[in-house]
């Protein structure tokens, strides 16, 4: 287990290495400066600009640069925002995205677990059908569409909740139920199939044979045995949770970093955009990191064939 | 020396007609399917499935025949007749009859405008454009790039699967890790980079989306084709010396065909939802030329006040992604027979 941690690790941080390589140079060839008002400067003012901001130095020094201030968490300085650090910008904002996304996480896989499990137990009636066209229709309208309609009808029509900004739990409602509903079908969707397969199983058969009560089966047996595979669909669902989140961050105007990155793209923020794009790689490598470990504790065959390998 | 029987000449007889249809008559077997035919079959009971691919069939038709015949054109400006509401001729439904609520009263648009002879199905967009004809317009856009991406995807997913799992090996490990690498940063960011590299505009977003979306296809096929590849008569025909290549097309491919078909109806619906994403962002296709995104875009910006403007693209965006989805659903059932019956 050690000895696959440490190969694990060793990969996170290679992947790490080649992305921020890779959005580096990416950058550099990118059309555009970041200077606002080039004609109106003089040469001598654009130098002295592009030397406060390193950018005078050969590319590869910039890299090397670049390469030693992120392992320490530096991104530099951003051009949008006139001396904030990139690092600084983003610790402020990643709050409000973490809490939303994982509210929509947890509440979509929960909820898609429930309705799933529903489905596969009533199968082939009209609770099956519902569950079906409940996660087909979650799967098929875009997160961004349900933002808004969400936002205008339960928000400014009903007046439940607060249309748009930030502030306590209340706020986070809307945006949490438009990015959960895609985890939520996902989700929903993968359990019914897994349940289905399982509750045909021959231990089922034991167990109900043994006079164990209905629930007794599905809690014990069934529904235990599906969620295990449920955990690789976790990484995608992240993947899908954080592309979201740049447009219904947008829509609801939450200071996060989806919001941020949009910003950025728009503004021609290099710093900023790498910095980000790193983070959100982070993010992932470490949401797959710990799925594949959770797999291997939960799945007893996984690791024995890890072993082997 | 051989024994040679001699047979006398009259033990043979050609066959009749007749007696053929005598033979057949013996027989007690459905005439024999090929897997396709089969196939077919299992996808035409499947109700969701069919509909849905009657329905992509009309909006297919309906968006690429706007090309020929459009209501009206999709870019000409006319201030005079800008946000009317959607009127459907003989309709007397509030929302369909061309009416609007102005100050809490419910006033004709049309006879405000003095167009009252006209109708707009759709309604028109704030610069007075048929919302018809843009989104029939915004439609094929869409899906060129979808499908021109999906086009890339195959190509080049199916490929690098294919040699990834052919070669097996050291090259397999390499190039999993590289897909490992890409998989690990969101999509969305790379072809965000890509597209500000390329400039924003219809070619880079489908570069865009093609280098990002083959991923899932590589994987899948380079796993299927592991499996495949330790089959009996993969083995015959490496030993009859067969080449690579050729086994890759004659055996591989063929046996490939419904993974393949199967990920391309995934990988169409997420093309259009990356395609709306970015030209929602403000990033994608612009204007004069419109997507199902931009369109979006543009009728959230009324939403309250003139709600259908935003609710015909996102009606046509989810009705294709729905379509897409079943037709997707419905196909995997047709051609894996276990998880049917």
């Amino acid at each position: 287990m050690a000895k696959y941690l440490a190969k694990r690790i060793f990969y996170l941080i290679l992947t790490l290495f080649i992305v921020i390589t890779v959005t580096f140079f990416l950058m550099k060839l990118l059309p555009g400066t970041p200077l606002t008002n080039q004609a109106k400067l003089s040469k001598s003012q654009i130098a002295l600009i592009y030397q406060q901001y390193g950018l005078d130095k050969p590319v590869w020094q910039q890299y090397l640069l670049y390469l030693a201030g992120a392992v320490k968490g530096n991104f530099g300085t951003s051009f949008q925002f006139s001396d904030q650090p990139v690092s600084y910008l983003l610790s402020s904002r990643i709050g409000p995205s973490l809490q939303i996304g994982l509210q929509a996480m947890i509440l979509g896989v929960i909820l898609g677990i429930i309705i799933g499990a529903l489905g596969a137990m009533r199968q082939n009636t009209w609770v099956d059908t519902t569950t079906t066209v409940v996660s087909i229709i979650g799967i098929s309208i875009p997160s961004f569409v349900l933002a808004v309609l969400l936002q205008y009808y339960l928000g400014l029509k009903l007046g439940w909740f607060p249309i748009a900004e930030w502030g306590g739990f209340i706020y986070t409602v809307l945006p949490t139920l438009a990015l959960g509903a895609t985890p939520l079908a996902e989700s929903a969707r993968f359990v019914r199939t897994e349940m289905v397969d399982v509750l045909s199983s021959d231990y089922i058969e034991l167990a109900k044979a043994k006079g164990l009560s209905r629930m007794g089966v599905i809690y014990h047996h069934a529904l235990r045995n599906s969620l295990i595979p449920l955990i690789t669909i976790v990484g995608p669902l992240a993947v899908n949770i954080m592309t979201g989140s740049m447009v219904v961050e947008n829509i609801f105007s939450i200071p996060g970093i989806g919001e941020q990155f949009v910003k950025s793209v728009l503004t021609n923020d290099y710093p900023t955009i790498m910095g980000l794009t790193i983070i959100y790689s982070f993010m992932l490598c470490v949401v797959l990191l710990i799925t594949d470990i959770l797999y291997g504790i939960v799945d007893p065959r996984i690791r024995i064939t890890g072993k082997a390998n | 020396m051989a024994d040679t029987v001699k047979l006398p000449e009259d033990s043979f007889k050609p066959i009749t007609a007749d007696d053929r249809a005598a033979l057949d008559s013996e027989k007690i077997a459905a005439p024999s399917l090929t897997f396709t035919q089969d196939a077919w079959r299992r996808l035409k009971k499947n109700r969701g499935a069919w509909i849905s691919l009657i329905i992509l069939g009309i909006i297919f038709i309906m968006a690429f025949g706007s090309i020929f015949f459009s209501p009206h054109n999709p870019n000409a400006v006319n201030p005079s007749y800008a946000n009317l509401p959607s009127k459907i001729p003989g309709v007397n439904i509030n929302g369909f009859n061309g009416t609007l609520v102005q100050a809490g009263e419910r006033v004709d648009a049309y006879k405000q405008a003095g167009a009252s002879s006209l109708h707009y199905i759709m309604g028109t967009d704030y610069l007075g454009r048929d919302l018809f004809s843009r989104v029939l317009y915004g439609t094929r856009i869409s899906l060129i790039i979808a499908l021109v991406a999906t086009l890339f995807d195959l190509t080049i997913g199916v490929t690098y699967g294919l040699f990834s799992g052919w070669k097996g090996g050291r090259v397999d490990t390499i190039m999993q890790r590289i897909i490992e690498i890409i998989l690990s940063i969101p999509n969305l960011v790379v072809i965000v980079l890509l597209i500000l590299i390329l400039k924003p505009g219809m070619t880079s977003i489908i570069i865009a989306i093609a280098l990002t979306s083959w991923v899932n296809m590589a994987r899948l096929v380079r796993a299927q084709t592991m499996e495949i590849k330790e089959q009996e008569y993969v083995l015959a025909a490496r030993t009859l010396g067969e080449s690579s290549l050729k086994i890759a097309f004659k055996h591989l491919l063929p046996n490939l065909s419904s993974v393949i078909i199967i990920n391309t109806m995934f990988t169409i619906p997420s093309a259009i939802f990356f395609e709306a994403t970015l030209s929602y962002i403000g990033i994608g296709i612009s204007s004069p030329q419109a997507s199902l995104g931009t369109l979006l875009n543009d009728g959230q910006k009324n939403f309250q006040f003139l709600p259908y403007q935003m609710w015909w693209p996102a009606l046509i965006l989810c009705i294709i992604m729905l379509a897409f989805n079943l037709l997707g659903d419905g196909l995997r059932d047709a051609f894996d027979p276990r998880t049917k019956e």
